[in-house]
């Protein structure tokens, strides 16, 4: 078959509305920079391992009551069933306290992983999860760099559980339910930039009290839960090593190639095609 | 589908003219099973195929769990690590196939084209068609089609519309095929006529979700191992697709040789073994270019030292093992003319992608974690059955279209 000028159409007409589609992917808008999303202060000197978040987050979540208490020789992981635990670190300045759960990415990994926007970045800073859209692939729980969501592998109806940083609270000027009961006021609610501002504060105010760093502040390329810390981080059993840069960049190069590809491939396999066209008759005759 | 029962060496006739009129008489009757029954192949595969269908009833009763290993670690297993990527990579000698026919213009290839395709085609149906198996909630799986949420930032978001997509193109390039079982002349004419358009179409989404299959690790960075983690694994997933793909077509071609033996021309067994080692040389040619990106990827990834442990020394079994070594017989064979030495060297060269892509998927993810994932019996008697549903699909379609054997007369003037 040869190809004429209305196939050529064809094939182009094809490529545009392709092109229409795959173009969005780099339309979105990024700079997170300039919205002020809300975020958490967690302050582990202040944590007095009371687990009384765990507790008012089990009931606001309707998830069942936390049943083990800490013990520095066992680190607890969230799971379907628990969407924040503290967990007690044996470090160079005694024992201390951390509280863990989803860090509310300012460019996050799990959100643009998710096919379907069911993990979705809010415009107010939590990351929230939409059960009519989810489809379970699990892609999120692959991509996040911190291990937080949790799929519930023996549902028939299985959700993704992950903290959501009470959203719908927020929603109504309330606070988040482990901020709220937190009687050490080591979890204080407030927007990243006002809580940058105090964390600085903090640490300036007492240098000796803390180690001077701000875990979150360019983590993964920006958190909206940031630690505050007496001892060096990799002692509370956080990543240290983990990129400053944010990891949906790690896939930015692979999708911005993608329109190219659309337009430059179609072009030039009709090209090739164009030119070998001879090659086909001169086989034709060797048959 | 189960009951359709098949048999190898069938003395059917393809029915010449069919105007319509009896055309639910006709399927009816093409339905039925033909021949002997008790294969050996019949008899091993229907058990397990029944077996996984109970599992499958089992999985969405009570969870993913209930048959799975997979943990909030690994959340992905044997089912999209085999399943999805790896056999999606062997399906890519359709792509490659129809590069090489419509766009080179090489005729030299044409007999097997339609196979090729139909291979391809079901590929996708069903080791895509697993990814529903492993989807949580099943039934939102229409939600990125449908904008439910049009996830266009994600890599996934991409795989899934291209997979649609392609499953689409490949319909057309087979379409003339079924047409001309049907009889339906009129439909093969204008079917026939979209073929061009589609192989573009279709080389072009190839290009994308192959590599993108690799490109859905990319935020996986600290999962990996690094000796298999880089920011080239799309290009290393492209490449090796195509020598993954042509490697499947060499060994199911010398298999069609034999079980459908009559369905093949004199003229197409003749030229069995000259397209053989013609393919031999591409692979020949791609796995090099491959070897040499993985030498690049390591000299630019500066992980030395992670060579000389465990890992290191299984990473090294891949690569000479694995590729330098099904390359030098792939290329032996070529100089030889040997198309046994290059069905040899494709086996072992299925075996070497098989090994990468379960060694990103599944084996070097989560490497370091306490508790490794293996995959449960029943992950591996689903995934057997989904390969057996798909070659008892396969064998149905070749009994009854024309793939192997010519094309009615009527076609050939149709165009
Ligand atoms: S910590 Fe993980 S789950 Fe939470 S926002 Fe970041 S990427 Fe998403
Ligand atoms: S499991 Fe659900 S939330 Fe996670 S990426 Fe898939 S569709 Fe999105």
């Amino acid at each position: 078959m040869i190809l004429n000028r209305r196939n050529f159409l064809q094939v182009l007409g094809i490529t545009g509305i392709t092109l229409a589609v795959g173009k969005k992917s780099i339309a979105e808008p990024t700079d997170n920079t300039k919205i002020d999303f809300y975020g958490i202060l967690i302050d582990s000197t202040r944590c007095v391992g009371c687990q009384s978040c765990e507790y008012a987050c089990a009931e606001v979540n309707s998830l069942p009551e936390p049943t083990e208490s800490i013990n520095p020789d066992v680190i607890r992981k969230t799971n379907e069933n628990r969407r924040t635990v503290v967990n007690a670190y044996n470090t160079s300045k005694g024992e201390y306290y951390v509280k863990t759960q989803c860090m509310h990415c300012n460019e996050a990994a799990c959100a643009s992983a998710c096919l379907t926007q069911a993990m979705h970045k809010t415009t107010k800073g939590p990351v929230i999860w939409r059960s009519n859209k989810c489809m379970g692939c699990r892609y999120c729980m692959i991509s996040c760099p911190f291990d937080i969501p949790k799929f519930e592998y023996h549902s028939a109806n299985p959700k993704i559980q992950k903290c959501d940083m009470c959203f719908n609270s927020i929603e109504e000027g309330k606070l988040p339910a482990c901020a709220e009961a937190c009687p050490a006021e080591a979890i204080v609610f407030g927007t990243r930039r006002e809580l940058i501002k105090e964390a600085r504060k903090r640490i300036f105010e007492n240098p000796d009290e803390y180690y001077d760093h701000i875990y979150g502040e360019h983590e993964a390329g920006g958190t909206g839960v940031l630690y505050l810390s007496p001892v060096p981080f990799n002692e509370l059993g956080f990543n240290t090593t983990i990129q400053k840069s944010s990891y949906p960049e790690l896939s930015k190069g692979f999708l911005y190639s993608v329109p190219t590809i659309f337009v430059l491939w179609p072009a030039i396999l009709i090209g090739i095609k164009e030119a070998t066209k001879n090659n086909h008759a001169k086989e034709e005759d060797n048959d | 589908m189960l009951k359709k029962k098949t048999m190898i060496n069938t003395d059917y006739v393809m029915p010449k003219d069919n105007y319509g009129k009896n055309i639910w008489k006709f399927l009816a009757n093409e339905m039925k099973p033909k021949g002997k029954f008790l294969t050996p192949f019949n008899i091993i595969s229907i058990p397990i195929m029944i077996l996984g269908l109970v599992l499958i009833v089992i999985r969405f009763w009570k969870g993913i769990g209930s048959i799975t290993n997979l943990t909030q670690e690994v959340p992905w297993g044997l089912w999209i690590g085999f399943d999805v990527v790896t056999g999606v990579a062997f399906a890519g000698g359709a792509y490659v196939i129809t590069f090489i026919v419509y766009i080179l213009n090489v005729k030299k290839y044409h007999s097997i084209v339609r196979v090729t395709v139909l291979n391809g085609f079901l590929a996708y149906v069903f080791y895509a068609g697993a990814l529903l198996l492993d989807l949580g909630r099943p039934w939102n799986v229409v939600n990125p089609i449908i904008g439910n949420g049009f996830g266009t930032s994600s890599v996934l978001f991409l795989v899934a519309w291209h997979f649609l997509l392609y499953m689409f193109a490949q319909l057309i390039e087979f379409s003339p095929a079924v047409a001309e079982w049907l009889g339906a002349k009129r439909a093969h004419k204008i079917l026939s006529g979209m073929t061009i358009a589609a192989v573009i179409f279709g080389i072009t989404l190839s290009t994308l979700h192959q590599s993108g299959l690799g490109a859905l690790y990319l935020m996986a960075k600290d999962k990996i191992h690094p000796l298999w983690y880089s920011e080239f694994i799309p290009i290393l997933f492209f490449v090796s697709s195509i020598f993954a793909g042509l490697s499947l077509v060499i060994l199911e071609g010398s298999i069609s040789q034999k079980v459908f033996f009559t369905q093949i021309s004199d003229k197409n067994h003749k030229s069995h073994s000259s397209i053989v080692v013609g393919l031999a040389k591409i692979c020949g040619v791609t796995m090099f270019v491959y070897f040499f990106l993985q030498v690049i990827v390591i000299v630019h990834g500066q992980h030395w030292n992670l060579l000389n442990t465990p890992m290191g020394y299984w990473y090294l079994t891949e690569m000479f093992g694995f590729v330098l070594f099904p390359m030098l017989l792939f290329i032996y064979s070529y100089r030889r003319n040997s198309s046994l030495v290059a069905m040899i060297a494709a086996v072992i060269a299925m075996l070497g992608v098989i090994i990468n892509r379960l060694n990103v998927t599944v084996i070097g993810y989560r490497w370091d974690a306490v508790t490794h994932y293996y995959p449960s019996w029943m992950e591996i008697v689903v995934t057997l059955a989904v390969i057996f549903t798909e070659i008892w699909i396969f064998r149905w379609v070749i009994n009854r279209m024309p793939v192997l054997r010519e094309s009615p007369s009527w076609a050939k003037n149709n165009k």
